[in-house]
C-alpha cells in the first residue's frame, strides 16, 4: 500500500504544471535548504566552543540545555509559518479498499520525513560528537541525542495540532500565539519555570536513560491526537457538506468613486473578505503594523539605519507582498470567464494596483506612532512607502504575469491548513532586499538624507511612469493569456 | 455572423479539431453534437479565444476573434462552473456581469425577473454563495448570467446536463425564443440528441475533430442522428 502511495506522491509532484514551470524557484529553495544545512552544521560543531568562551565558569552542556526552551519555541514558530501538513488528495481513495488508518498513518509518517525534522539533526549530531570528544560520558550524550530526536518529532506533531486549531478559527495565527504566549508567559512571570524545567528534565533524562520514556509517551500521545483529528476529517461528508452561511453583504458603494474599476474593486474586496485563505492574510496585516516593535525597542537596531528601510518596506508593503504575488491567481477559479467577458485588462490590473496602494497608505498611517522611536524612522518609513507604491507594486504586478499556479479558494480546509509554504516568503525577498541594500549602501556612502532621497526618487519615478509601466505590464498579461488559462484550468 | 475558416487545433501533433469552413448565420440556433473528445468544447473555447488556434481563424461579426477583443461586447458564454465566482451570491454575480456589460442594477433585475420560473425560487434572495449551491442551480445561474446585456451570440456548452427535467423543458423554451424572437445566434452543444433536435434549427455532428454531418432540423433528424451514432457503435464493436 505504502508503495502505491509513494508512487502517487511522486507523480503528483513531478507532473504538476507548477513544478515544470518553476524550476528556478525550486533551485532557489534547494539553495536555501543547503544554506541552512551549512549554518546548522557550523552551529553544531561550533556551539561547544562558543559556550565555553561565553560562559567559562559553567558547564557547557548544562547551559545548552538551558537554552532548549527558546529553541523549542522558535522551532514551533518557524514551522507554523513554513511547514505544511502534507497534502494528499484522499477523495479518490475513500471508496477503494484501503483502511482509513493506513491513509492517515501514511500522511503523518510522511510529515516525519520533512526537511524541518532533518535540519536540527545537522546541529544535534555534531554537537553530540563534540561533547563526547570533549570527555562527556558517551552513553549520557547518546541518550540526550535520542531525546532530542524525539523532541524534534514532538514539535513536528505539536505544530500540526496547532495548525488544525488555527484552521478552525477566523484568526488563523491566534492558536499559535496562544500556545507560544502561554509557554513563554508561564516562564517569564515565574509561574512555572518551564525554561529550567526543560533544561533540568533533559539533564535528568540524560543521566537516567529510563526516563526517555516520558518524551516518548508525549510523542505517542501527540501522534495519536493527530491521528484522531485527521481520521475524523477523512469522511467525505466533512468536505462535501457545505457549511452554508448566510451572506452578510457590506455596503461597498464607496468604491464607486474609482469609476470604471469599481466593479473589480468590489470583487476584490469580497474576494478578500469571503474566503478563508484571503481573510487570514488580511488578518496578518496586524503583524505588518506591529513588525517594527520587534526591532525598535532595542537600541541596537536603532543604530542600524538600513534596518529602518527594511522594516519600512516590510511593514508598509505587507499586504502588497502577500496579496500581490498571487495576482492573478486569486481569480484563477473563474479566469476563463473573465477572459471571455467584456473587460479591459488594464482596468482589471489597475483595480489591484489601487488596492495595493491603499493598503500601503493605510499601513504607513497606522505606523506613524513609530515616530516615538525617532523621527528618522518615520522619514525612512515614508520613503519606503513611496518606494512600495512606485516600484514594488509594479514589480509584483509584472511578476504576476508569470503566475501559473491555481489557487483553489473554494477548497474546504480538510488537509490544506494554510495553503502557503516557504515559497510564499521567498518571493518577497527581492522586493525587500533590493531597497534595503540600496538604502544601506547609499546611507553608508553619502548619508541618511541621500539614502532616503534615493528611495523617494525611485518611488516617484515609478509613479510618474505609472501609465507607461501599466501598458507594458498589461501587454505581458495579454501575451501569456493562453498559458495562464491553460495552467489555471489544471488542478494542482 | 460566425465564419470559421481552415480552423485547426492540435496538441503535440495530435489534431483535435479541424474545420475547413463553417458559416453560422445571424439568428440561427446551432447545435453541436458528438461523442466525448469530438472537439465540441475545443471549438467553443476557440470561439471565445481561450485557446490559440493552430491554423486558421474564426470571424465573428467581422471581428477575427484571436486578433481583436471587439467581439466581447456582443458575445456571452457559459462553458462550465469555472465561469462562476464562488464567493459571490447569484445576485452579486449578475450585477458584476451586468457592470462589465454596461447594464445597471435595474436592467439586471428586469432581466432576471423574467426567469423566476426557471430559477424555481432557488436562486434569487436566498443569501447563499454560488459555491454553496447545487450543481444544477449553479448551472441555472450561469446560463442566465450569459443572457445579461443583450448579447448577439450566446454560447452554451452542455446546458442540459445536471438540470432537472422541468428545468430542461423551460430552458428549451428560453433558447428557442432567443433565436426566433430576438434574433440571437445561439450555439449549444449536447450529448442529448433529443434536446438538441428540439431546440436547434441546424445540427452539426463532430467526430474526432471533423465535421461529418451538417443537418437542417426536420422531423426525421432525430432518427438520422440516432442511426449515425448507433452505426458508430457497430463499427467500433467490429474493430
Amino acid at each position: 500500500m505504502i508503495k502505491h502511495f509513494l508512487n502517487l506522491e511522486w507523480k503528483q509532484y513531478f507532473r504538476s504544471s507548477y513544478w515544470q514551470k518553476s524550476i528556478a524557484l525550486n533551485i532557489l529553495l534547494v539553495f536555501f535548504a543547503l544554506y541552512f544545512v551549512v549554518m546548522f552544521l557550523a552551529l553544531g560543531f561550533g556551539l561547544l566552543f562558543i559556550l565555553k568562551e561565553t560562559f567559562p565558569e559553567q558547564d557547557a552542556f548544562v547551559i545548552a540545555n538551558g537554552f532548549l526552551f527558546y529553541w523549542i519555541i522558535a522551532d514551533l514558530m518557524m514551522r507554523f509559518f513554513l511547514q505544511k501538513l502534507p497534502v494528499m488528495s484522499v477523495k479518490p481513495l475513500l471508496t477503494l479498499p484501503i483502511k482509513r488508518s493506513t491513509v492517515v498513518n501514511f500522511v503523518l509518517g510522511k510529515s516525519a520525513l520533512n526537511f524541518f525534522n532533518f535540519l536540527p539533526l545537522f546541529a544535534i549530531i555534531p554537537f553530540s560528537i563534540m561533547l563526547i570528544r570533549d570527555g562527556y560520558d558517551t552513553s549520557m550524550i547518546l541518550t540526550w541525542m535520542f531525546t532530542m530526536l524525539i523532541i524534534v518529532l514532538i514539535i513536528n506533531f505539536l505544530n500540526f495540532i496547532v495548525e488544525a486549531f488555527s484552521a478552525e478559527t477566523e484568526l488563523s495565527f491566534l492558536p499559535l500565539i496562544a500556545v507560544v504566549g502561554t509557554l513563554f508567559g508561564l516562564d517569564y512571570f515565574n509561574i512555572l519555570p518551564i525554561k529550567s524545567l526543560v533544561g533540568d528534565g533533559m539533564l535528568y533524562i540524560a543521566n537516567n536513560p529510563i526516563f526517555i520514556l516520558i518524551p516518548f509517551v508525549i510523542l505517542v500521545a501527540f501522534y495519536a491526537y493527530n491521528f484522531k483529528i485527521l481520521k475524523e476529517k477523512l469522511f467525505l461528508d466533512s468536505s462535501l457538506k457545505s457549511k452554508v452561511t448566510e451572506v452578510k453583504a457590506a455596503d461597498l458603494s464607496w468604491t464607486n468613486r474609482f469609476g470604471d474599476i469599481a466593479p473589480f474593486m468590489q470583487l476584490d474586496l469580497k474576494l478578500i473578505w469571503r474566503n478563508k485563505r484571503t481573510k487570514s492574510m488580511a488578518m496578518l496585516l496586524v503583524i505588518g503594523v506591529l513588525y517594527g516593535l520587534f526591532f525598535y525597542p532595542q537600541p541596537v537596531y536603532r543604530e542600524m539605519e538600513f534596518m529602518f528601510a527594511f522594516i519600512g518596506i516590510f511593514s508598509t508593503g505587507f499586504f502588497l507582498i502577500n496579496f500581490g504575488q498571487f495576482i492573478p491567481a486569486w481569480d484563477s477559479g473563474y479566469y476563463k470567464m473573465l477572459m471571455s467577458q467584456n473587460i479591459k485588462y488594464e482596468q482589471y490590473l489597475r483595480s489591484k494596483f489601487i488596492l495595493m496602494v491603499l493598503s500601503v497608505v493605510i499601513l504607513f498611517v497606522l505606523g506613524i506612532p513609530y515616530v516615538y522611536f525617532g523621527w528618522k524612522i518615520l522619514i525612512a518609513h515614508l520613503a519606503a512607502a513611496i518606494y512600495n507604491i512606485g516600484v514594488n507594486s509594479h514589480v509584483i504586478l509584472w511578476g504576476g504575469s508569470f503566475n501559473r499556479k491555481k489557487i483553489d479558494l473554494d477548497k474546504k480546509a480538510a488537509f490544506n491548513y494554510q495553503g502557503t509554504g516557504a515559497v510564499q516568503w521567498l518571493i518577497g525577498i527581492p522586493l525587500m532586499l533590493v531597497p534595503m541594500g540600496l538604502f544601506g549602501l547609499i546611507n553608508w556612502l553619502l548619508g541618511f538624507e541621500a539614502a532616503v532621497a534615493t528611495l523617494v526618487i525611485f518611488g516617484i519615478l515609478g509613479i510618474v511612469l505609472h501609465k507607461k509601466l501599466m501598458r507594458f505590464i498589461t501587454q505581458r498579461y495579454l501575451d501569456s493569456k493562453y498559458k495562464m488559462i491553460d495552467a489555471f484550468s489544471q488542478d494542482s | 455572423m460566425i465564419y470559421t475558416k481552415d480552423l485547426s487545433k492540435s496538441y503535440n501533433g495530435t489534431t483535435v479539431l479541424n474545420i475547413e469552413e463553417l458559416r453560422i448565420p445571424k439568428g440561427q440556433s446551432f447545435g453541436l453534437v458528438g461523442n466525448n473528445g469530438a472537439g465540441k468544447t475545443t471549438y467553443f473555447s476557440l470561439l471565445l479565444d481561450l485557446i490559440k488556434p493552430s491554423t486558421g481563424n474564426i470571424t465573428s461579426n467581422e471581428v477575427i476573434v484571436n486578433q481583436s477583443e471587439d467581439w466581447k461586447p456582443f458575445t456571452s458564454a457559459f462553458i462550465d462552473e469555472s465561469f462562476l465566482i464562488g464567493y459571490l451570491t447569484p445576485e452579486e454575480y449578475f450585477y458584476f456581469i451586468g457592470d462589465l456589460r454596461g447594464q445597471n442594477k435595474a436592467d439586471v433585475d428586469a432581466l432576471t425577473a423574467q426567469f423566476e420560473d426557471f430559477f424555481n425560487g432557488e436562486i434569487i434572495g436566498k443569501k447563499k454563495f454560488l459555491r454553496d449551491l447545487s450543481k444544477g442551480n449553479q448551472k441555472k445561474a450561469g446560463i442566465v448570467a450569459a443572457l445579461i446585456g443583450n448579447p448577439e451570440v450566446i454560447i452554451l456548452d452542455e446546458p442540459f446536463a445536471n438540470l432537472d427535467p422541468t428545468t430542461q423543458i423551460r430552458l428549451k423554451q428560453i433558447l428557442k425564443d432567443l433565436a426566433e424572437k430576438q434574433g440571437v445566434t445561439v450555439l449549444v452543444s449536447s450529448h442529448d440528441l433529443m434536446h438538441v433536435t428540439d431546440v436547434c434549427e441546424r445540427i452539426v455532428v463532430l467526430e474526432k475533430g471533423n465535421v461529418v454531418k451538417d443537418l437542417e432540423t426536420n422531423p426525421t433528424t432525430l432518427k438520422e442522428l440516432e442511426a449515425h451514432f448507433a452505426s458508430n457503435l457497430v463499427t467500433q464493436e467490429e474493430a
